[in-house]
């Protein structure tokens, strides 16, 4: 089966973001002064073949912890859905 | 016999001439190492210099961790072969769990490239056992993610072995405790964002690099007599 994948790559807390910190910075303005919070991190798309959702998961889990994230300084949200097999 | 110096190549590093200059000023010679090579060729250290290895593509480090020449870098390590990881080379030995920690971008949002003055924090190390504890240092930075970061039982175990190397004394990119330059416990593994290769002739403004550079060319020899060269 193939699962198509959404690691989304966020900076843990405490952890500097300057492209967040500027782009915060930048809002005033433009009139928007309600805005705070603003993160900047990377999202990494691919697809995956696996026999099931859970192994496609365990897998993505795996490669999230040793490749596509430093643990010390960064946290993902994984998102596996399963291919509809139309696209 | 003069040290042979090993200075690791990856696409897109680009301090490695400076090394090499540096190290065969300094009475040693230096040596390229090619990353998809895992064979060191006997040398007596290793540099992992600067540079953009496979253009910090995902995270400074990520990838260069990979190459094949980092499983002899960690070999070579883990027998006691004196390695020194100089700004990009410091994100890759923390990339690749040789070193504690990791960089993260500077505090102040902006790439720094300036003189910096760092502090000696220990001379049992293979970059500092030609140094005084408490001397200051004159030595350039050049980076935009060389703000390092632990969390605090890392913090502490680094401070309570005496593995912070090198401090700034005025912290420039908001490192945890100042800090400049750490070790391994076993002391033979350092990481440093500031370029002390950067730093060996009065002509580039200082040469307070030398004694650091120099400290490893005499870790070298000594710790290759003691162990199996690889």
């Amino acid at each position: 089966m193939k699962f198509t994948v959404l690691v989304d790559v966020r900076l843990r807390g405490g952890i500097a973001d300057p492209a967040g910190a500027t782009i915060e910075r930048a809002l005033p303005a433009l009139g928007y002064d309600g805005v705070s919070g603003v993160g900047v991190g990377k999202t990494v798309r691919f697809t995956i073949e696996a026999v099931d959702l859970a192994s496609a998961r365990s897998q993505v889990d795996d490669l999230c912890s040793s490749f596509l994230t430093n643990p010390v300084i960064e946290d993902a949200v994984v998102t596996v859905t399963e291919d509809d097999g139309a696209g | 016999m003069s040290t042979v110096v090993g200075v690791v190549v990856f696409p897109g590093t680009n301090c490695e001439m400076d090394a090499v200059e540096a190290v065969d000023r300094l009475g040693g010679e230096g040596r390229l190492l090619w990353h998809g090579d895992e064979d060191l060729g006997g040398v007596d250290a290793v540099i992992v210099p600067g540079g953009f290895a496979h253009g910090d593509y995902l995270r400074p480090g990520a990838i260069a961790r990979f190459s094949p020449v980092m499983a002899g870098v960690a070999a070579f390590a883990a027998g006691g072969g004196p390695v020194l990881g100089i700004c990009n080379g410091f994100q890759i030995l923390t990339e690749a769990g040789l070193l504690p920690g990791a960089l993260q971008k500077n505090s102040g949002l902006k790439f720094l490239c300036q003189p910096t003055t760092v502090r000696v924090e220990t001379s049992n190390s293979v970059l500092t056992s030609r140094a005084t504890v408490g001397v200051e240092l004159s030595i350039p930075i050049n980076h935009f993610e060389g703000n390092y970061t632990c969390d605090g039982e890392t913090l502490a175990r680094l401070i309570d072995g005496d593995r912070i190397v090198l401090r700034y004394t005025d912290n420039p990119n908001g490192s945890i405790d100042d800090i400049a330059g750490v070790c391994n416990e076993a002391r033979n593994v350092v990481g440093l964002m500031p370029h002390p290769e950067r730093a060996c002739s009065e002509l580039l403004g200082s040469a307070d690099g030398a004694v650091l550079l120099g400290s490893l060319l005499d870790s070298g020899p000594v710790v290759v007599g003691l162990q199996d060269r690889r």
